[in-house]
């Protein structure tokens, strides 16, 4: 039995560290106590609705988010606006449809079905308007860069005068955590850029968790499900195990034979 | 098989079981003869038929919202992340299924290479389970392909191309596996089929992997041959389903843990990056199960040399009944061979480790001293061992170590429990 757990122990921890081992970075993140982590963790509301507004205001001109959907605004484990707030947010975006019966596309207010209207109308236009680096699509890019959240949050927070010696090219700039330390992106974030409506005071810092905090939120819309399963999941799972050890055990003891 | 013949009881019964012995196959199964003696390294047989429902149920389910296409291919998976009802769920056992399904075949593979389960009379048994080891490996690379996302694109490049590494050929075979002159399209439909085709071919082997077991009987930890049905045997049920459920039950909860607290902990976040030809990552790294054979491919200079060593690697293990010339099956009783068991499971370990690391400087100079002694494990270690080692000698029966008959065995078995 605890030999059991002692191996089961090991090989969670050899495989959780193998990767650890694959995904460390030379330069440390930086890190902020984030609320879905854990558990239990769950999204703080007001943080991913004012991470919201950083991504509308801040990284909406030049970054699409294809994958998520108005709805999505106002269903349960997100930022949860009203339907209300929500179907005004989508009727502030306009989408091209049709064609209608008389074969014209039309332009029309985006509606809670629709996803999240692009930025640009294809990669070459974004790369085009953007000196040849493509920003990439936020729908899932917490989990497509190693380091998730921490890294993006570093990213955000880690522009600064290049260490003498360095020269950059015109359009480029130097962050102490993107990979390779060059980013054709200019630094996003100022204090005070956004305001918010709830009174948080809008650091760098404060933007730069709640944007982060969003991204996670898009990038894994059923985060909060998922825990709350997992713990059910679980704790059912370690009942049962104990009820059926003890028939084990009850069932081999007609025999002089330890299990 | 000892088993008296069975008689059903009812009229119906008796009638069907004429025409089809369904009811003497159930019988069969349930009494079924089972050395008492098996430890919890045994129970990975079930644990393996499990994780296999598993991914075939999770796996259809996908298939019914997933779209083999290399334009739609990743929208798709993030429309079952977040629009299909639980897909999230489905998917995540998927993908981490995959994971503890060579989990759980490594340690039935090393449980083998311990007790010697390969030995005669178990050849049939060993080299089945081979076969299924390779097709697991084929379904879980062609799986890994279907998310077309930057990994799955370019390991499917590295992968394909080693077939170019056969002389004279290796060109027309790479665009025909392709489909074409690049991995597009083509190549990831005919993926898609094959990844749906092969779990059903494993299903059919695990019959015969079975059936060929329960000709001979198990293997135990003492690896003597017993007498069935004896003392030395209980039935299958219930004695060996219950443990086998209480030990399936914890490998659910450590796969649980893996698919509700870190469902990516295993994968590569450049996956969720869509497929791009124009831009290669960084690094290009196989899932974990495959890194030892990857290291092995990688430490080989010449192309055409490292596929072969790769492939040797593997299908080394199916003349491991013959290699190995040592009577004696079980470890307990081979002090020797116990050692080299246990370098030869460390010497995986790095192997893996390297797999995942730069193929330059010291790790390069580590895979090739690791990929060298895994070959002469096999090729000389093993067939000399057999004729040199002095074993302990064997109990009469499986009962005499278990009630402390045989002081020896039994502090054999008290040393393995704790390792």
């Amino acid at each position: 039995m605890k030999n059991i757990f002692k191996i089961s122990y090991l090989i969670i921890l050899l495989l959780a560290g193998a990767n650890q081992v694959i995904a460390a970075e030379k330069i440390e993140l930086l890190k902020t106590d984030w609320s879905f982590k854990g558990l239990f963790g769950k999204f703080d509301r007001g943080s991913l609705q004012r991470g919201y507004q950083v991504y509308t205001e801040v990284c909406a001109s030049c970054h699409s988010m294809k994958y998520v959907s108005y709805r999505n605004l106002f269903e349960p484990g997100g930022p949860e606006f009203s339907e209300d707030q929500a179907k005004a947010i989508a009727a502030n975006f306009e989408v091209t449809d049709g064609p209608n019966s008389d074969g014209e596309m039309f332009i029309r207010p985006a509606k809670l079905s629709d996803k999240f209207v692009m930025p640009f109308a294809n990669v070459k236009a974004a790369q085009a308007a953007n000196g040849g680096a493509y920003p990439p699509d936020m729908s899932v890019l917490a989990k497509a860069r190693s380091g998730g959240v921490d890294y993006i949050y570093s990213v955000l927070l880690g522009y600064e005068d290049p260490p003498s010696g360095v020269t950059l090219e015109d359009g480029v700039y130097y962050n102490k955590y993107m990979y390779g330390n060059n980013i054709k992106m200019s630094e996003p974030l100022s204090d005070g850029l956004v305001e918010y409506s709830d009174g948080t005071i809008a650091s760098k810092e404060q933007m730069a968790k709640d944007v982060t905090t969003f991204l996670m939120w898009t990038a894994e819309p059923h985060l909060e499900a998922r825990h709350k399963m997992g713990f059910k999941a679980i704790l059912y799972l370690i009942i049962l195990t104990i009820l059926v050890y003890f028939s084990m055990k009850k069932i081999w003891s007609r025999i002089e034979s330890k299990v | 098989m000892s088993d008296h013949e069975y008689v059903p009881k009812s009229k119906f019964g008796k009638w069907f079981n004429d025409r089809l012995p369904l009811l003497s196959l159930a019988s069969h199964l349930t009494d079924y003869p089972t050395p008492k003696n098996l430890n919890y390294w045994w129970t990975f047989g079930g644990i393996l038929s499990f994780c296999l429902i598993i991914q075939i149920v999770t796996g259809l389910t996908l298939a019914m919202h997933y779209i083999a296409h290399a334009d739609l291919a990743f929208e798709s998976v993030e429309h079952i992340m977040r629009d299909v009802n639980y897909g999230w769920l489905i998917r995540y056992i998927h993908a981490n299924g995959a994971s503890m399904f060579f989990l759980a075949v490594y340690i039935h593979i090393f449980r083998s290479l311990f007790y010697g389960s390969y030995k005669s009379p178990r050849e049939i048994i060993w080299i089945i389970g081979i076969i299924i080891y390779l097709l697991m490996m084929a379904a879980a690379f062609m799986g890994y392909v279907l998310p077309w996302g930057q990994m799955s694109f370019w390991g499917a490049t590295v992968i394909t191309n080693l077939f170019s590494a056969i002389p004279l050929v290796g060109e027309g075979i790479v665009n025909w596996l392709w489909g074409g002159y690049s991995v597009d399209n083509p190549t990831l439909t005919r993926f898609f089929t094959l990844h749906y085709l092969i779990p059903f071919l494993i299903l059919g082997l695990v019959v015969l992997h079975i059936w060929a077991l329960h000709i001979p009987g198990n293997n135990n930890p003492v690896g003597i041959d017993v007498k069935k049905p004896s003392k030395d045997t209980v039935p299958f049920h219930p004695y060996i389903v219950i443990k086998d459920a209480f030990a399936l039950l914890m490998f659910m909860i450590v796969f649980a843990f893996f698919v509700f607290y870190s469902p990516n902990i295993l994968g590569h976040a450049d996956n969720y990056i869509e497929a791009n030809p124009m831009v290669t990552p960084a690094h290009i790294v196989p899932e974990w199960y495959l890194l030892p054979f990857y290291a092995i491919l990688r430490s080989v200079p010449d192309k055409l040399m490292g596929v072969v060593a790769m492939l040797s690697a593997i299908l080394i293990l199916a003349a491991l009944p013959w290699l190995d010339t040592s009577k004696i099956r079980s470890a307990v009783f081979r002090p020797l061979y116990k050692q080299f068991y246990w370098i030869l499971l460390a010497d995986v370990l790095i192997l893996g480790y390297v797999g995942a690391m730069p193929a330059e400087g010291l790790y390069l100079l580590i895979a090739r001293v690791a990929t060298a002694y895994y070959f002469i494990h096999f090729l000389m270690i093993l067939p000399i061992l057999g004729f040199k080692e002095k074993t302990i000698p064997l109990p009469l029966s499986i009962t005499e170590p278990v009630l402390g008959g045989f002081p020896n065995a039994v502090i054999a078995k008290k040393k393995e429990s704790l390792d």
